[in-house]
């Protein structure tokens, strides 16, 4: 071996600790970025996989009721492959011991096997028998919720006639990896389910003998989709057809790719910011370990090894720690994506689970740590090779100290000499010094970013749920009702106030930029669910004749107040309308638009009808509220706001902890780094003071009070400088978070803050307990008999 | 002139009451590097006498920084005593040896080792405020006539004016015991008679016992006894009739 090489060996086997600590630093940034392109890939994959073993249809149409034939002519369309009708209904369903009403979704199924497209996953059981009508398959969360078994009988009132049905299996679906009630924003198993039915038994009960109300179809690869959507508008029209909808509009598969379009904004976010960090970490800390080398790297310049050579065997040493890094953070970031997409699993049911990080993940992260370090050596290496190797071997210029800060008179009785040495070393070296201020300010800065998702959250569940919301209950018309229907729900037991409220599908168009979402219709006077700003938190008036549009929505379709939007109302005549943007507000979830009650009534010219009713209800009356509103007809959807903030407490804040955890653990890997490098080095350089100080007199407790109280020191500047980088990673986090589905609020909590210096206060203790041993085993004899 | 006795032999001292402040008696110290065992100290017997100065003279190697380091309890011998008064520093713990050093003995070095962030006065600070008995730093700079310098950083002074801050320091304890570790290693002569000076003030005005270690001959003329180390063992004691004063060696 060469001798330099040998050199290597010994420096790293020397330097062990810190070399770990370095590589930690650089894999908690490695792990991040490992983990969440790992999780993103393996959530599209396992989407992908699930769709197409399962054949989930390309586009969904439903129409009142049309004749199979017409079926048929969609078939021929160009681009289409296979059609499946089907009969789907939404229906009461009684559950024996389950006092509130619940909703199921009838959907048929050839009772000889699969149908052609969105096939069932059999979870247990079997499939319906031919020759009997009493038979369901159930899907698993339902069943789950509700601890059915196989053979256990359970009531659906079809057309208004109750009948008892034996559960024969259980089931998954891709086309229901959310399932949710028409309406509801999150699913709620306890209160929906879906209830697979042969299809004659439908259609004998919905008189659709020879006739289907639901279409999915699948599509030739690279078809586009939008031509084909039209023609079967044009085509179902007659028959009462809705718009059809493209599979990203599917209702569960929007929140998928939700899911993943979410997971990809932190794969973007937060490993960015976390490399930054790690990127900012290793310069600080390599630039201070090879200057401690230069001694070194004069000796070597003297006898005759070039720049070049001596620079390439730093940046050697630093390409050892970059892979230590790929490996160690290969290995926690593909534990904790495994971690993360098996929790993604279990909430979204995935019947199988696909997790093969790609060579690509593998690479990114590879690459992202040896530039890691790279780019924090470069600097380093490049200073130290420019000195000519007389000045290299001399120590770096004596250091002169002119403050007397902590000196004179005011201070004598106030400071002792150590902690005067610690304030001093600080004040010689004021960038050095804030650098590590920065580092431990990052670390905590990057805790506050991980936890303050919980309060974020918690606001966020606040003000949508009690806010926004101040009914207890939503009820959703199966068929749209008169507003006579209100008094229906006045007189269910217990109930305090009605109001109605109107919610149809809708397509906005501004220049070639199209949106279908829905339009809220909203009374002047609605107090159970008026129009509110989340960011403001002010209830905001109901528009005159114009729409008011969430900032999200406005923002997708480039308007402003006073701007005006085409609307074609998906419903009734389907009025083509263009409406001034009266308003935009703060939502934090989805992205509502809303109209006048009236006005919109006023438009479809259909008189009065009402889609939804918002209830208060007596929490005194609730069991017999409860009873009473299950044996009412027509009732499509009922979403309870407990049950609703459950849900959302469940899937998202579940899934958070663990993902706040992982992040965390990173974040405490990476304070670990810095402190115990910063103490490490400020050690090596200092050594000989230290040991004079030992041999003064000063005890192993006193020296280590010189050492460590410059790293405390640092580190009570670093806090409040952390609170104020978390407060600026939070927001600069939270600006790029802004899905669809959710925006998240700027919110942290003093308890973030205070958990946050608390685990770097942790991780600092450690780190000091580690360096402290090595002051204990300082040699003072060698320390002291060589030439500073 | 000197006149050679043998190491045995007990000395009666000219201004002590032959009084013995540090004693060693056999003390052995080996070091083990991998499968090589080094003697650095074979059975080495020394008495430090109250109030007196003495050099041990020996060449680079000779184990005399070995034996100072094992008197000034910063190091542990393998075998032997080392006698504090009643006090075994050979089986003492290491708070006790660094309690033993912080309120007996005073340490200068051939590299001065100032700490760079303080200025002249607060370095003797860091030792008045954790000793029992000190005088004020501007009395102890003042001894080494420095008191006008003493808020001058260690950059701001001199090689001499830094060793001569080293010794306040060290004496600002007021210790039984002044060890000089070649004091005037890194100093030109002029400066090193000046810290020579210094130290030799120091052991007539307030007595402490000194030990000074030198590989220059000619600085033994200024002491009380001269020690001779060679191979680890003391090869002879020279014991001075008359000390001559540290301005007339000349090197």
């Amino acid at each position: 071996m060469r001798p330099l090489d040998a050199k290597l060996f010994r420096d790293l086997w020397r330097l062990r600790g810190q070399v770990l600590a370095i590589a930690l630093v650089i894999a908690s940034g490695v792990a991040t970025l490992f983990m969440a392109i790992a999780t993103v890939e393996a959530l599209q994959d396992t989407t992908e996989t699930y769709y197409q073993r399962y054949r989930f249809a390309d586009v969904f149409a439903n129409v009142v009721r049309a004749p199979d034939r017409v079926a048929d002519r969609i078939a021929r369309l160009p681009g289409v492959q296979l059609v499946d009708k089907r009969i789907s209904e939404f229906a009461s369903v009684d559950i024996e011991g389950f006092d509130e009403p619940v909703i199921g979704q009838l959907v048929s199924i050839p009772q000889h096997g699969q149908a052609s497209l969105n096939q069932l996953v059999l979870r247990k059981g079997a499939w319906v028998s031919l020759n009997r009508d009493d038979q369901v398959i159930v899907n698993e969360p339902f069943a789950d919720a509700h601890d059915l078994s196989l053979g256990d009988r359970i009531s659906i009132v079809l057309e208004g006639k109750k009948k008892s049905f034996e559960v024969v299996g259980i089931a998954l679906s891709p086309e229901f990896i959310y399932a949710m009630g028409p309406g509801a924003l999150l699913p709620d198993d306890h209160r929906f389910g879906i209830f697979w039915i042969a299809k004659d038994v439908l259609a004998a009960a919905y008189d659709l003998n020879n006739a289907f109300n639901s279409l999915s179809l699948s599509l030739a690869h690279n078809t586009d989709v939008r031509p084909v959507l039209e023609s079967i508008d044009t085509i179902l029209a007659p028959y009462g057809g809705t718009s059809a909808l493209a599979r990203k509009d599917q209702l569960s598969n929007w929140f998928v790719m939700n899911e993943i379009e979410q997971q990809k904004s932190m794969a973007t976010i937060l490993p960015s910011i976390f490399i930054s960090v790690a990127i900012f970490l290793t310069y600080m800390v390599l630039s201070r370990l090879i200057e401690t080398e230069r001694t070194e790297i004069g000796l070597l310049k003297a006898f005759g090894y070039s720049s070049y050579a001596v620079a390439w065997h730093y940046i050697k040493l630093v390409l050892v720690i970059g892979l230590l890094g790929i490996v160690i953070g290969g290995a926690i970031g593909w534990f904790f994506g495994r971690i993360n997409i098996e929790l993604y699993a279990e909430t979204l049911r995935f019947p199988l689970l696909i997790y093969r990080p790609s060579a690509f993940s593998f690479l990114i992260g590879a690459a992202v740590s040896l530039l890691t370090a790279l780019l924090g050596a470069l600097t380093a290496v490049g200073k130290a090779i420019k000195l000519p190797p007389a000045e290299a071997m001399q120590p770096p210029s004596p250091p002169i100290y002119k403050s007397r800060v902590g000196g004179a008179n005011w201070s004598h009785t106030l400071l002792d000499q150590p902690t005067r040495i610690s304030l001093r070393q600080i004040i010689r070296w004021p960038f050095r010094s804030f650098l590590t201020s920065c580092g431990i300010g990052f670390a905590v800065g990057l805790s506050v970013m991980t936890m303050q998702w919980n309060d974020s959250l918690a606001h966020m569940a606040n003000v949508y749920f009690f806010e926004a919301q101040r009914q207890d209950v939503m009820v959703g018309m199966a068929q749209p009702r008169s507003l006579s229907a209100m008094h229906d729900f006045a007189n269910l037991p217990g109930v305090q106030r009605v109001e109605p409220m109107r919610y149809v599908g809708a397509e906005f168009t501004v220049g070639n930029v199209t949106h279908r979402g829905a339009l809220s219709a909203i009374k002047p006077d609605s107090q159970l669910q008026p129009i509110y700003d989340d960011s403001k938190r002010t209830v905001i008036s109901v528009p005159q004749s114009g729409v008011t549009l969430a900032r999200k929505l406005a923002e997708k379709l480039g308007v402003k107040p006073g701007d005006e939007i085409a609307i074609e109302i998906l419903q009734g005549r389907r009025p083509n309308i263009v409406l001034p943007v009266e308003n935009v507000i703060e939502t934090f979830i989805g992205m509502p638009a809303f109209i006048g009650f009236e006005r919109l009534n006023d438009l479809l010219k259909e008189g009065t009808r009402v889609e939804y009713a918002n209830l208060l209800v007596d929490s005194a009356y609730e069991a017999q509220f409860s009873r009473q509103l299950k044996d009412t007809p027509n009732i499509g959807a009922i979403m309870h706001k407990q049950a609703a903030l459950d849900s959302f407490n469940n899937t998202v804040i579940k899934n958070m902890t663990i993902f706040i955890t992982m992040f965390s653990i990173l974040a405490g890997i990476l304070a670990f780094g810095i402190t115990y490098n910063s103490a490490r080095i400020s050690l090596s350089e200092r050594g000989r003071e230290l040991a004079t100080l030992r041999v003064l007199g000063f005890s192993r407790g006193e020296i280590s009070y010189v050492l460590l109280g410059e790293v405390v020191l640092l580190i009570m500047l670093g806090l409040p400088l952390g609170c104020l980088l978390g407060w600026g990673l939070v927001l600069s986090m939270i600006s790029s978070f802004d899905t669809e589905l959710f925006r998240i609020p700027m919110v942290i909590l003093p308890n973030t803050f205070g958990y946050s210096i608390l685990l770097v206060i942790v991780a600092t203790i450690f780190s000091a307990t580690l360096v402290r041993r090595r002051v204990d085993k300082l040699d003072l004899i060698k320390v002291l008999k060589t030439r500073e | 002139m000197p006149s050679s006795l043998s190491p045995s032999q007990s000395i009666p001292l000219n201004r002590s009451a032959n009084k013995v402040t540090l004693s060693a008696k056999n003390v052995v110290k080996t070091y083990k590097t991998g499968d090589v065992e080094v003697h650095a100290l074979d059975g080495v017997d020394f008495e430090l006498y109250s109030g007196e100065l003495t050099v041990l003279l020996g060449a680079s190697g000779s184990g005399k920084s070995t034996l100072l380091n094992i008197l000034g309890g910063l190091d542990l011998p393998t075998s032997g005593q080392v006698l504090y008064g009643d006090q075994n520093l050979s089986r003492a713990s290491d708070k006790e040896l660094t309690q033993f050093r912080r309120d007996h003995v005073g340490f200068v070095f051939q590299f001065y080792n100032l700490i760079p962030s303080l200025t002249a006065r607060e370095n003797i600070e860091l030792v008045t405020e954790i000793a029992p008995k000190p005088i004020s730093a501007v009395d102890a700079l003042a001894l080494v006539g420095l008191e006008k310098r003493m808020d001058h950083f260690p950059a701001q002074l001199s090689g001499g004016e830094q060793q001569r801050v080293a010794i306040a320091r060290a004496i600002a304890k007021q210790p039984d015991i002044l060890l000089c570790d070649e004091p005037t290693g890194a100093l030109d002569k002029h400066t090193g008679i000046i810290v020579l000076e210094a130290i030799e003030n120091i052991n007539r005005e307030l007595g402490t016992s000194t030990a000074v270690i030198t590989h220059n001959s000619v600085v033994g003329a200024m002491a009380d006894r001269v020690v001779r180390i060679s191979d680890g063992k003391i090869a002879g004691i020279d014991i001075n009739s008359q000390r001559q004063p540290a301005n007339s060696l000349e090197w």
